[in-house]
């Protein structure tokens, strides 16, 4: 056994390694706190820090998690709460793609938006909020808008999700998703109401919930006239992590072939079958 | 031909949620959007009986129209 793997055994109390403990292995054997991480998980010892998990995830579904690369596109309203909730659910590796600043009109809604980071790029405040928030999860911040000829970011990726702003980009990025052979997890949000699906692998199903095909649309919605509150992107962006964690554990039932339809105002859930 | 349309998130507004009309043999589902005062251009998913339309189908009695709009943000 590796001194490290000694060193965690005998840390551990039941089945959990406590946090204090993952840190001194990291410190003492001059490993990342993933690397113990992984290791913790390879020997079935969960950490700490994932215990109340543990009902619905097995050691096993939490290394399947942290050896997981999730590529999220767009840092905004939907994109905070996504990098929140996937690095707290122990995704290990998670990639940020967005342009843009922290403006004054994000604060109503942005998770990651607060008046001392006005000005600051998103993806270099997502990087600081995960390390104060799971040291162990890594992540990649590309400041830089998304399109066609961003394909190459997704590899690696086990599936991408959509925190963008616009119909057009949102069609490019399911139409890179479509070639590389990734699922796409879709959500989108106008004042009260949301939308999600999940586009698998090889489909192109946004092209059918954006009308491309049958008449001309805008480039965007009706977000323009509606704005956006707190609890919309909030309870998009759960949604969208719920289907990222089936599709990476390969569990349930995802909303592939189905959009789900979001009415908040009269709490009304529809479903289209696509 | 009965056609029952229904109206959802911001499109209800000063509309209704639900309806019955009556409309001629043949009616496309362009025709009841434009009958109902909606811009095709904020005109999400169309959706008859349940399953995802293109706006030039053609309704026949007893149909379900359900009309969606544009939803973008993030």
């Amino acid at each position: 056994m590796s001194e490290p793997l000694a060193f965690i055994r005998s840390r551990r109390i039941g089945d959990l390694l406590p946090w204090a403990d993952q840190v001194a292995a990291a410190e003492r054997f001059d490993l990342s706190l993933a690397q113990v991480e992984d290791l913790t998980l390879a020997a079935d010892i969960l950490p700490g820090r994932y215990q109340r998990n543990r009902r619905m995830l097995s050691c096993a579904d939490q290394r399947t998690l942290f050896n997981s690369r999730v590529a999220i596109i767009g840092c905004g309203g939907l994109g905070g709460y996504v990098l929140e909730e996937l690095a707290r659910l122990g995704v290990g590796e998670l990639l940020v793609v967005d342009p843009d600043v922290f403006e004054e009109h994000n604060l109503n809604r942005q998770l990651l938006a607060s008046p001392l980071d006005l000005g600051r790029r998103k993806v270099d405040v997502a990087v600081e909020r995960v390390a104060r928030v799971n040291p162990a999860v890594s992540v990649t911040a590309v400041p830089a808008a998304f399109d066609l000829t961003k394909g190459g970011l997704l590899q690696g990726a086990r599936v991408a999700v959509d925190g963008l702003d616009s119909i057009d980009a949102r069609l490019e990025l399911a139409s890179v998703c479509r070639d590389l052979g990734i699922p796409l997890v879709h959500g989108a949000i106008a004042g009260w109401y949301g939308q999600l699906t999940t586009q698998p692998p090889g489909e192109l199903l946004l092209e059918k919930i954006y009308g491309r095909a049958g008449h001309a649309i805008a480039s965007n919605g009706v977000e323009k006239e509606l704005g956006n509150p707190s609890f919309t992107p909030a309870v998009v962006a759960s949604l969208e992590v719920a289907e990222v964690c089936k599709l990476l554990l390969g569990r349930g039932t995802t909303l592939a072939g189905r959009c789900l339809n979001i009415d908040l105002l009269d709490m009304e859930f529809c479903e289209i079958r696509l | 031909m009965q056609i029952k349309v229904k109206l959802f998130a911001m499109f209800r507004n000063g509309r209704f949620k639900v309806s019955e009309f009556d409309f001629p043999e043949g009616t496309t589902c362009r025709r009841i959007v434009a009958e109902i005062g909606l811009a095709e251009e904020e005109l999400g998913v169309i959706m008859v009986n349940g399953r995802h339309a293109q706006i030039d189908r053609i309704l026949a009695e007893g149909d379900t129209l359900s009309l969606f709009p544009l939803v973008g943000g993030g």
